[in-house]
């Protein structure tokens, strides 16, 4: 489960890096929240990850370790809001500056144009 | 009321602010009063904190009587109790600035900067590197929306930037702290440091990652050298009195990267202590040698303040390179110099901005100044202090900061530090020379100065003056203040008692 796992966790951040480096603001929003996602379920397996096993320290028996799923409710509900408003901005700087370029100028991008 | 003072500093703008979220449409006059008086009152607060902690004991406050190293604690010490009252000092003259008719141009002006000043106490206040991460987000959440208050182009498309990076920052952040809590099992700061006493040889490499990755975290909100792109149009297409404000955002980094490399990663770390210290040094002193072909470059005064928040960034972090207490404590004397001086020459340049109408900034011909002789006064104070020359409070610092490098390190430091004074006394004469002796045309403009607004100048610039008057009482607990951080062991007696006997082993 662990290289399923970290493989998952891994093509996320690639996705969310390529995107966040896109030109347009779209692409930047949606590799953010990828990348948002894939923190979430890296931060969720700090504890080390645990199968069968209670939530809370419930005696010796095997339990899993609660304080990271508290960090990630945390980390998700932050950056929720932080997307909420990344939309928001891009919205409104497609709206005052007429195209949704990041650096808010029309560039002309024939490779991205042909496809 | 006396134990929970630790956590006013949160507790009173979380309230003000709510109070003025929830009254934002009412008068204007009672805002203002709730702004500046809340302000205010976290001025005397921090004040008292300083009192408390200038004793030299480490002091906690543990949210909902959950002990450490369990719960959440706030942590006072020399250090944080001195930023605490540096962001209070700052933000009274911002507010007081602001209420002349900034906080107008746009909605919710004094309750977001009342969230603001939540955000960055909490930040300096936290025992907690997790705390630390949400206390980041509501400092950075509240300086999205002051950034762009007002609109415009310039600043939604440099506050898009600045959101984008931040969020990508604060990725990082949280992948450091996962990182750090999987390899010692906890959160508190000091707590943390007594782990990595007793940590295992095969995971310091893991722990070594997680630090080098905050680093980049604290360089992004610092702006280091790669990472300061967003800086100069953030800063120089804000409204005046959130710039200021601002001055102390960079400084936030500076203080996250002495609290954690000094408590978490301090002499009890063994192997991984001191693990920072070849990156500051040398990213400090990069940041200084492109800082100084920027300053001189810089066309407009706003941005040219801007870029002199890079140098004090560069100084400030090459003296956090040189690690020795004598360094630290120079640094931190530099850090309130710079901080309060920036913060006025922002406000300063919005003052020169709005007499010269159209010109505004820019360092073209413009109209002639009504108020040219008091405005070129305070800009001479200003630019001398923030130029380092000797009888400011710059020089002092400055030298405080030359005298404590090693003779290995001298080189360097030396000669970077003055070129970048002289390059910065060059562009700011320049610039002063344009904006208050160039053949003007025209008319004086009809717009006086706002009492409120000198005010908040007068406030921040003042400080050089006063700082020079006071430097020994100050130097002398900057130097309090870094022997305290130079181990975590005061830290580890207070908050971990069980502990003190293995920490200092």
């Amino acid at each position: 489960m662990e290289s399923l796992y970290a493989i998952t966790t891994g093509i996320l951040t690639a996705c969310g890096l390529f995107l966040t480096l896109r030109g347009r603001s779209f692409p930047v929003v949606v590799g953010l929240t990828l990348l948002s996602y894939a923190v979430n379920l890296f931060l969720f397996s700090m504890g080390g990850l645990t199968t069968n096993g209670a939530v809370i320290v419930d005696g010796p028996g095997d339990y899993a370790d609660p304080l990271p799923q508290a960090l990630v409710l945390t980390a998700i509900v932050i950056g929720f809001a932080m997307t909420a408003f990344a939309v928001i901005l891009a919205m409104r700087a497609r709206g005052d500056m007429g195209n949704d370029h990041v650096d808010g100028r029309q560039t002309d991008e024939p490779r991205e144009e042909r496809r | 009321m006396l134990q929970h003072l630790i956590v006013l500093p949160i507790v009173i703008p979380l309230i003000s602010g709510i109070l003025l979220l929830i009254s934002r449409h009412g008068s204007t006059r009672i805002k203002r009063a709730l702004g500046v008086g809340s302000t205010a009152l976290l001025m005397l607060i921090a004040i008292a904190l300083l009192g408390k902690a200038s004793g030299g004991e480490v002091d906690y406050y543990a949210l909902g009587g959950w002990q450490p190293p369990f719960g959440i604690v706030m942590v006072l010490d020399r250090l944080s109790a001195l930023m605490v009252l540096l962001t209070a000092v700052l933000a009274l003259g911002c507010v007081v600035f602001a209420s002349a008719g900034d906080d107008e141009q746009g909605s919710n002006f004094h309750g977001l900067f009342q969230f603001q000043l939540m955000g960055i106490n909490g930040a300096f206040l936290t025992g907690d590197l997790f705390n630390l991460f949400v206390f980041f987000e509501v400092l950075l959440l509240a300086s999205y929306a002051l950034l762009m208050h007002g609109g415009g182009k310039a600043r939604i498309q440099a506050g898009l930037h600045y959101v984008v990076l931040n969020l990508a920052g604060s990725a990082l952040f949280l992948i450091a702290v996962g990182v750090l809590y999987g390899a010692t099992g906890t959160l508190n700061m000091t707590h943390m440091a007594v782990r990595l006493a007793e940590l295992e040889s095969e995971r310091a490499g893991l722990v070594s990652a997680g630090a080098l990755l905050l680093l980049v975290v604290f360089g992004l909100k610092a702006a280091i050298l790669p990472l300061y792109f967003w800086l100069p149009r953030a800063y120089s297409s804000a409204p005046a009195p959130v710039a200021a404000l601002f001055a102390i955002m960079t400084k936030v980094g500076i203080y996250a990267i002495l609290r954690v490399y000094y408590l978490i990663f301090g002499d009890l770390a063994g192997p991984l202590t001191a693990l920072e210290q070849p990156w500051v040094w040398w990213l400090g002193l990069g940041t200084l040698a492109v800082s100084a072909p920027a300053v001189l470059a810089a066309r407009d005064l706003r941005l040219l303040v801007a870029y002199l928040v890079l140098v004090s960034v560069g100084t400030l972090l090459a003296g956090i390179g040189m690690r020795t207490p004598e360094a630290t404590g120079a640094l931190l004397y530099y850090l309130i110099h710079t901080t309060l001086v920036t913060g006025g020459l922002f406000l300063l340049a919005e003052l020169i901005g709005l007499q010269r109408g159209k010109a505004g900034t820019r360092l073209v011909k413009g109209r002639p100044l009504r108020n040219g002789g008091l405005l070129a006064l305070l800009f001479l104070v200003g630019a001398a202090a923030v130029a380092g020359l000797p009888p400011l409070s710059g020089g002092i610092g400055k030298a405080l900061l030359m005298a404590a490098a090693t003779p290995s390190q001298q080189p360097w430091l030396w000669s970077l530090l003055l070129l970048v004074g002289l390059c910065a006394l060059i562009a700011l004469s320049r610039a002063g020379s344009t904006l208050f002796w160039r053949s003007h045309e025209g008319e004086p403009s009809e717009l006086a100065l706002g009492k409120r607004q000198l005010f908040g100048v007068i406030w921040l610039l003042g400080a050089s003056p006063l700082l020079v008057l006071l430097a020994g009482p100050v130097s002398d607990y900057t130097q309090a203040t870094a022997d305290q951080l130079s181990s975590p062991t005061s830290h580890i007696r207070s908050l971990l008692p069980e502990h003190a006997n293995g920490g200092d082993a």
